[in-house]
C-alpha cells in the first residue's frame, strides 16, 4: 500500500481503479508523402481495432450483459461504414496522414452527430470519436489518449480546461493532479461534478499506475494505492458515514432558504455546460447565478453558430422551468485558451485581452452570443451579465449594443425576450466605482476568484501562491461590503458567484452584508441551506470587516 | 425497385441498438437499400448514416430494394421492422 497527500478540492470519499491522463499529442505524425503507405497503415488499424474492440466487447458482455454490450458493437459497425472509409480515404488521397485523416474524420461526423436535435443522437457523437481515437491510439503506439473503460479515478500532471471538457465525466470518480491549484479549473470542475478531487499531490505518475485499486479520501487530502483491507475498510465505512450526512441535509431539500429571523436569501447554481441544468435541479438550486459561457466555446476548432449558443441556452432555459438563469458572456483568454481565436501570446493574459475586452473589440463574435441569448430569453426567465468590466464606458457602449440586437431580432421578426443586465465586479476598479456602475445595471454579481486575484495581485493558477490567495483578506470584505451597500444604495441585486459564496464560515456575513444571492456548485446548495435556517443574521448589522481574521 | 413504408413504433425510435442490427439485415442483401424519413435518404447499409436518420416513435420509414432480390430483400426487412422497431 502507498500512502499519499495533496490539497483537497472536493470533499468525499472515492474507490476504484487509477486511470493515468495521458495528453493528447498537439502534432499527429505527417504523412509519409505516399497515400497508399498511409492507407495501408490505415488498415492495418482498423482491423487491430477490430480485435481490440471484440475482445472488449466480449469481456463487457460477460460482465455486464448484451444491451450494455451493444454499443460496442455499434462501434465495430462504425470502423466498417462505408462513409467514414470514404472520408478517410479521400483525405489521405489529399496527403493526410492515416492517423490525421482518422481523427479528422471522427471528428467531421461527430460534430454532425453533435448538432443534432435528439439527446440520445447527441450522446453518439461520443462513440464516433472513441472509434477514431482508438485508431489514432493504434496508430501512434498507444502513446496518447486515455480510454476509460469502467468508472475509476483520474490521475493527472495537470488538466487543462479544454481537456477537461472532453473527458467522460460520467465515468470519473475523482480526479488526482500533481500540479494545479485549489483554484484551477480541474478543482473548479470536480467541485460542479460533487466529486472528491486532490491537486498538487506527491504521486508518481507512470504507466504501472493504470488500473491500480485507489482510494481518494477529500476530506483529509489523502490518497491509497492498492489499500491493504483494513484501510479499504475503514475508506467504505466512511464513504458510508459521508452518505449518511447527505441523506440528514436532505431534510433541507425543496425547504425555502430563510433565516430564523425571517430573512430570505436566493441560493443559485453556477455551472459550465448546458448538461450541468441535470445537476442544479438535483442539488436543489433555486435558480442558474452563473452560467459560463466559454465551454460553448472550448474543445473545438471553429466558433459556435449562434444556432448552436441558442440551442445550448434555450436547452437550459427550458430545463430551469421559469426559474432565473443568469448567463454570463464568453470569458475566454487569459487561462483559457483556445486556438481558433487567433489571440497573440500575451505576457500577462490574466489582465490582457480578455473577456468582455475581446466583445466590446469583436462584433463578429460578441453579436451570434448575444442574438443567442436574447432568442433564449423568450423562453424562460433570463439575466445576461458582463465579465471584467472596469468603466462605466464599458457598460454604456454594452447596452447600445444589446439595445441594437433587440431591435435587430424583432425587425426579422425572430422572438425575442428581455433580460436584466448585469455585470460581474470582479476587479478592484468595478469595486471602487460600483455606486456609478449601479445606475447603470440591473444586478451585480461577485466574481470572488478573480476579484481576490486582482486585489491580491496573486496569480490563482501558480500553485506556489496558495498560501497568500486569501479570500478572506479584510481588503476583499471591505470591497464586498462597499458592492452590497452601492448596490442597493442604487435598488439594484447583488450576489456572489465565486467559489468564495460556498464558504460557510462567511455566510452570515454575506447576509449581514446585504447579499441577495449565493450562487455555489449544485452540490453544495443543501448545505448552505441548511447554514442558512440555522443563522440568526439579518442585513445591515454592523459588521466589523477590519477585525475579520 | 420495391418500396414499402413502415411507421415506427418502438419508444426509443431507431437508438442505436435497432440501427445496428437492421444495417446489418440489409448488408446481407445483395441489392441496393435506401432509407427515407425526415425529407433524408441514406444507404441501409452504412450504420452512421442510418443512425443520422434519427427516425422516432410514429414517424414513417420508407425503404426502397433495387437490383439483385429485391422482393425478397423488401420482404426479409419488413419482417425484421415488424419485430424490432
Amino acid at each position: 500500500m502507498v500512502k499519499g497527500t495533496g490539497h483537497a478540492a472536493f470533499s468525499g470519499i472515492a474507490i476504484g481503479r487509477a486511470y493515468v491522463y495521458r495528453k493528447q499529442q498537439n502534432e499527429l505524425p505527417i504523412s509519409c508523402g505516399d497515400p497508399a503507405i498511409e492507407q495501408n497503415k490505415f488498415n492495418e488499424a482498423v482491423k487491430t481495432a477490430h480485435q481490440q474492440l471484440q475482445a472488449l466487447f466480449e469481456k463487457t458482455k460477460e460482465e455486464l450483459g448484451e444491451e450494455q454490450a451493444m454499443i460496442l458493437d455499434v462501434q465495430m459497425m462504425m470502423l466498417d461504414d462505408l462513409d467514414y472509409l470514404e472520408s478517410v480515404e479521400q483525405m489521405i488521397q489529399d496527403g493526410s496522414s492515416a492517423a490525421q485523416a482518422a481523427q479528422d474524420s471522427g471528428d467531421t461526423f461527430s460534430t454532425a452527430f453533435a448538432a443534432m436535435d435528439d439527446a440520445y443522437m447527441k450522446a453518439r457523437a461520443v462513440d464516433l470519436k472513441d472509434v477514431s481515437q482508438r485508431i489514432v491510439q493504434i496508430l501512434c503506439g498507444n502513446q496518447q489518449g486515455t480510454i476509460i473503460e469502467e468508472p475509476g479515478i483520474l490521475v493527472a500532471e495537470d488538466l487543462t480546461p479544454s481537456e477537461t471538457v472532453q473527458l467522460p465525466k460520467d465515468k470519473i470518480l475523482a480526479f488526482v493532479t500533481r500540479q494545479g491549484s485549489a483554484n484551477s479549473h480541474t478543482a473548479i470542475l470536480a467541485r460542479i461534478m460533487n466529486i472528491p478531487s486532490l491537486v498538487q499531490t506527491d504521486i508518481q505518475l507512470n504507466d504501472e499506475l493504470d488500473g491500480k485499486l485507489m482510494i481518494v479520501d477529500g476530506f483529509n487530502g489523502t490518497y491509497y494505492l492498492e489499500p491493504d483491507e483494513d484501510t479499504l475498510e475503514q475508506m467504505q465505512q466512511k464513504e458510508k458515514e459521508a452518505a449518511k450526512e447527505r441523506v440528514q441535509l436532505e431534510a433541507f431539500r425543496g425547504k425555502p432558504s430563510i433565516t430564523r429571523t425571517g430573512h430570505k436569501i436566493k441560493l443559485f447554481a453556477n455551472i459550465g455546460n448546458p448538461e450541468d441544468a441535470q445537476a442544479v435541479l438535483e442539488g436543489d438550486a433555486e435558480g442558474i447565478g452563473l452560467m459560463r459561457s466559454e465551454f460553448l466555446y472550448l474543445g473545438r476548432t471553429s466558433f459556435p453558430t449562434e444556432q448552436e449558443l441558442f440551442d445550448a441556452y434555450h436547452s437550459v432555459v427550458e430545463k430551469m422551468d421559469g426559474r432565473q438563469v443568469v448567463i454570463r458572456t464568453l470569458d475566454i483568454g487569459a487561462d483559457k485558451k483556445v486556438d481558433y481565436f487567433g489571440l497573440q501570446p500575451e505576457e500577462n493574459p490574466a489582465l490582457g485581452y480578455r473577456g468582455i475586452r475581446i466583445c466590446l473589440e469583436q462584433d463578429e463574435i460578441f453579436r451570434p452570443q448575444m442574438r443567442a441569448i436574447y432568442r433564449a430569453a423568450a423562453y424562460g426567465n433570463v439575466c445576461v451579465m458582463f465579465p471584467m468590466i472596469t468603466s462605466v464606458w464599458e457598460v454604456r457602449q454594452i447596452k447600445a449594443f444589446c439595445a441594437k440586437i433587440q431591435e435587430e431580432l424583432k425587425a426579422e421578426g425572430l422572438p425575442c425576450g428581455n433580460a436584466q443586465l448585469g455585470i460581474m465586479i470582479e476587479t478592484p476598479a468595478a469595486a471602487l466605482i460600483s455606486d456609478q456602475l449601479a445606475e447603470e445595471v440591473d444586478f451585480f454579481s461577485v466574481g470572488t476568484n478573480d476579484l481576490t486575484q486582482y486585489t491580491l495581485a496573486v496569480d490563482r493558477q501558480n500553485a506556489q501562491l496558495d498560501k497568500f490567495y486569501d479570500p478572506h483578506h479584510p481588503a476583499l470584505l471591505r470591497l464586498l461590503k462597499i458592492i452590497a451597500a452601492n448596490a442597493h444604495k442604487a435598488g439594484i441585486w447583488a450576489g456572489i458567484c465565486g467559489e468564495l459564496g460556498a464558504d460557510t464560515t462567511l455566510t452570515e456575513d454575506f447576509i449581514r452584508m446585504g447579499f441577495d444571492e449565493l450562487s455555489v456548485s449544485p452540490g453544495r446548495i443543501l448545505e448552505l441551506r441548511k447554514k442558512v435556517c440555522e443563522s440568526e443574521a439579518t442585513p445591515n448589522e454592523r459588521i466589523s470587516v477590519c477585525n475579520h481574521r | 425497385m420495391k418500396e414499402f413504408q413502415y411507421v415506427i413504433t418502438d419508444e426509443l425510435g431507431m437508438h442505436a441498438r435497432p440501427a445496428g442490427q437492421l444495417v446489418k439485415v440489409a448488408s446481407s442483401q445483395p441489392c441496393d437499400v435506401k432509407l427515407s424519413a425526415n425529407g433524408q435518404t441514406v444507404d441501409g447499409k452504412r450504420i452512421i448514416g442510418v443512425m443520422r436518420l434519427a427516425a422516432k416513435q410514429g414517424q414513417t420509414l420508407t425503404v426502397t430494394c433495387e437490383g439483385q432480390g429485391e422482393e425478397e430483400a423488401a420482404a426479409v426487412i419488413e419482417e425484421f421492422l415488424k419485430n424490432n422497431l
